[in-house]
């Protein structure tokens, strides 16, 4: 289905999906205030932008050094070059170890190579540990957020499937509750699994260390309760220095719920005794990306779920709608990288407001991404593209110029396109939503110089 | 070709312009940094407790199993490391030294050689961090400098006890690891 029509079905349950946008709206603006309490945050964003361009500039190199200095530790390196080959790489471990039931701490990339399905094809129970990951699995979901897993389901919901599956009081809502029924029923988890796997938030090239930062404290209780510690890391994740961190983990939970640092940063240098650690390290699509000129920005996200939280669209249909791994304006970017045919329709799914690039933590140029994304669908794939909508709003689109003269000028074009445009039935996600409000004074100006 | 170096060929046949990396410089925080860091433990819904408070609070929390690591309070453990983290499941309470904390966060930095088992201040059911009021850094930048080169095959920031917003966003203590975060300045 396409984006339009997925939103179309979010968008029925109409109380639920106002609680989903005025919900991720808080968490942007929890964002938004302890930023202004760093008086250095943009600077941050630049250094950490130069660092992400750096690393893409000398990612071969950076691996190298890498791989080398983690092999020096003990850690064991793979290479993947796609989401088959972790998972047999993965699979392999397991089968080695004899292990039938593995714990996961949250991964989209793990999601992103559909490594849950594989192995429990093989026999190998899985259990993802994050709370919101654990919810959306027992109801055979997906995440529908990178940060915020469950943030599609109410509290109703979840305690009906809790009662169904961890035999909770029925109607008993109570969120401390219900996390405290999941504590005991993961613990057990924890305590029987031999392995565990984690994903990576950063990878340091001249230590060869990671770091994998959680609220939770999941992927820790996996791992150290485990004999193998599996980390699956996306090649992109590296960063060239240890004390780059100090910029990284600054920006990350900030941008991502607001909070001045994750609870846990656990930074992964060596195994214990007598237990093994592996990385791997893993391309499916990435160095693809990289050779593309106009979208290899796109790598330097670091997921924190900003550019979600922000986004007009995403906020207002909802994490599933995309059907992309990775949802909202970066997934946008991303996943026509992987399949253009199959998601043609996200580049579209958006205003252009710049509201993504503007929260973003390593300045990705996202809405200007979104935009040649659309050149390129229009151009290789007109079929897909948006038809009608798309010529009506070309108007707006075509002029490049225009478009680039700010983020802040293209919010007030869009608050103004007419009604019949935003409204118009084949513009799907124009239905039940309203564009930020802005100021209409300068659109005016802008729409009388540019109408003609 | 090895995946491997199929990875790192299409790499190099990508060319991107060189970009220098920048050089990161050593921010700063304003305030005083006892009253900074305390500020941000509460936020991270952590507590900050001197010796005296702690040493009134410890004997009424009743504690069965109590492990200290912590060189500030040598006598308080009741049971001994064991050597497999399992044993440690029904762990009341650790009581660890950390080694510096950051003001502008609250995270405390520890290492393999302050944590005796790498699970211990996850599984155990309280935790409690002794830290030095004179070991307090700014920011994260300061903190990396401290790190500097060292090489402890297992290092963390603790910041706060376990905790999750995932149902409604609200807000629970107490996920999987450590129910109570409280840091004992000495
Ligand atoms: S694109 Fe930027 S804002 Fe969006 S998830 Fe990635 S880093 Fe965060």
């Amino acid at each position: 289905m396409s984006h339009p029509e997925n939103a179309t079905e979010f968008l029925k349950d109409q109380a639920k999906a106002k609680w989903h946008d005025e919900t991720l709206w808080f968490v942007r603006d929890k964002r938004d205030r302890i930023s202004k309490t760093i008086p250095e945050w943009e600077q941050l964003r630049e250094i950490a932008s130069q660092i992400k361009d750096n690393v893409l500039a000398n990612l071969g190199s950076y691996l190298e050094d890498f791989e080398r200095n983690a092999q020096k530790n003990g850690i064991k390196v793979h290479w993947a070059a796609n989401g088959e080959e972790h998972n047999q790489l993965v699979l392999d471990i397991l089968q080695k170890q004899n292990c039938t039931a593995i714990v996961k701490s949250k991964s989209i990339l793990t999601e992103e190579c559909h490594l849950n399905p594989f192995l429990e094809k093989h026999g190998v129970e899985v259990v993802d540990t994050d709370l919101g990951e654990r919810i959306v699995q027992f109801l055979n979901q997906p995440p529908s957020h990178i940060v915020l897993p469950a943030i599609h389901l109410k509290k109703g919901e979840i305690s009906d499937l809790f009662h169904e599956k961890l035999h909770t009081e029925k109607g008993n809502e109570d969120p401390s509750y219900l996390t405290n029924a999941a504590r005991i029923h993961l613990r057990e988890k924890f305590l029987k699994a031999k392995v565990a796997i984690t994903g990576v938030n950063f990878g340091i090239a001249e230590t060869g260390e990671f770091v994998v930062c959680t609220n939770e404290g999941n992927a820790d209780m996996g791992v150290h309760l485990a004999d193998v510690h599996i980390a699956c890391m996306g090649i992109e994740k590296i960063l060239p220095r240890r004390k780059d961190l100090g910029v990284f983990l600054r920006l990350l939970a900030r941008s991502a719920t607001g909070q001045p640092v994750t609870n846990y940063n656990s930074h992964f240098r060596s195994p214990s005794p007598g237990k093994e650690m592996h990385i791997i390290l893993v391309d499916n699509g990435r160095t693809a990306q990289l050779a593309r000129e106009k979208f290899k920005n796109s790598l330097k996200c670091i997921r924190c779920g900003a550019c979600m939280n922000t986004c007009p669209i995403y906020r207002r249909s909802g994490g599933f709608s995309y059907g992309s791994t990775v949802p909202g304006p970066i997934g946008s970017i991303l996943s026509p990288g992987l399949d253009m045919k199959k998601h043609s329709t996200l580049p579209f799914a958006s205003t252009l407001c710049g509201s993504c690039s503007d929260v973003c933590p390593v300045k990705i140029n996202i809405h200007e991404q979104l935009y040649e994304w659309r050149q390129e669908i229009t151009k290789t794939h007109g079929e897909f593209g948006k038809g009608l909508s798309m010529k009506l709003a070309n108007g707006i689109f075509k002029s490049p110029l225009a478009y680039k003269i700010s983020g802040n000028l293209m919010r007030s074009a869009l608050k103004a396109l007419p009604d019949s445009l935003i409204y118009h039935p084949l513009n799907t996600w124009g239905k039940n939503r309203n564009l930020p409000e802005t100021p209409k004074e300068s659109f005016q100006q802008w729409y009388q110089k540019n109408r003609s | 070709m090895s995946s491997r170096e199929n990875i790192l060929s299409a790499i190099r046949g990508v060319s991107i312009a060189p970009k220098s990396l920048p050089e990161i410089p050593d921010f700063r925080l304003s305030g005083e940094l006892v009253e900074t860091f305390t500020q941000s433990i509460l936020g991270n819904k952590g507590e900050v407790l001197t010796k005296v408070e702690f040493d009134n609070w410890l004997p009424n929390a009743k504690f069965s199993k109590i492990i200290s690591l912590s060189s500030h309070f040598q006598n308080e453990s009741t049971i001994s490391l064991p050597e497999d983290p399992h044993e440690l499941e029904d762990l009341g309470l650790a009581i660890l030294d950390g080694q510096f904390g950051v003001a502008e966060n609250g995270a405390i930095w520890l290492e393999d050689s302050n944590l005796g088992l790498r699970a211990l201040p996850f599984i155990t059911e309280h935790l409690v961090i002794v830290l030095n009021r004179k070991n307090l850094v700014e920011t994260m930048h300061q903190g990396y400098n401290l790190i500097g080169n060292a090489e402890s095959g297992f290092g963390l920031f603790i910041a706060g006890p376990s905790k999750t917003a995932d149902i409604e966003q609200s807000l629970v203590i107490g996920a999987h690891g450590a129910k109570s975060l409280r840091v004992v300045l000495v």
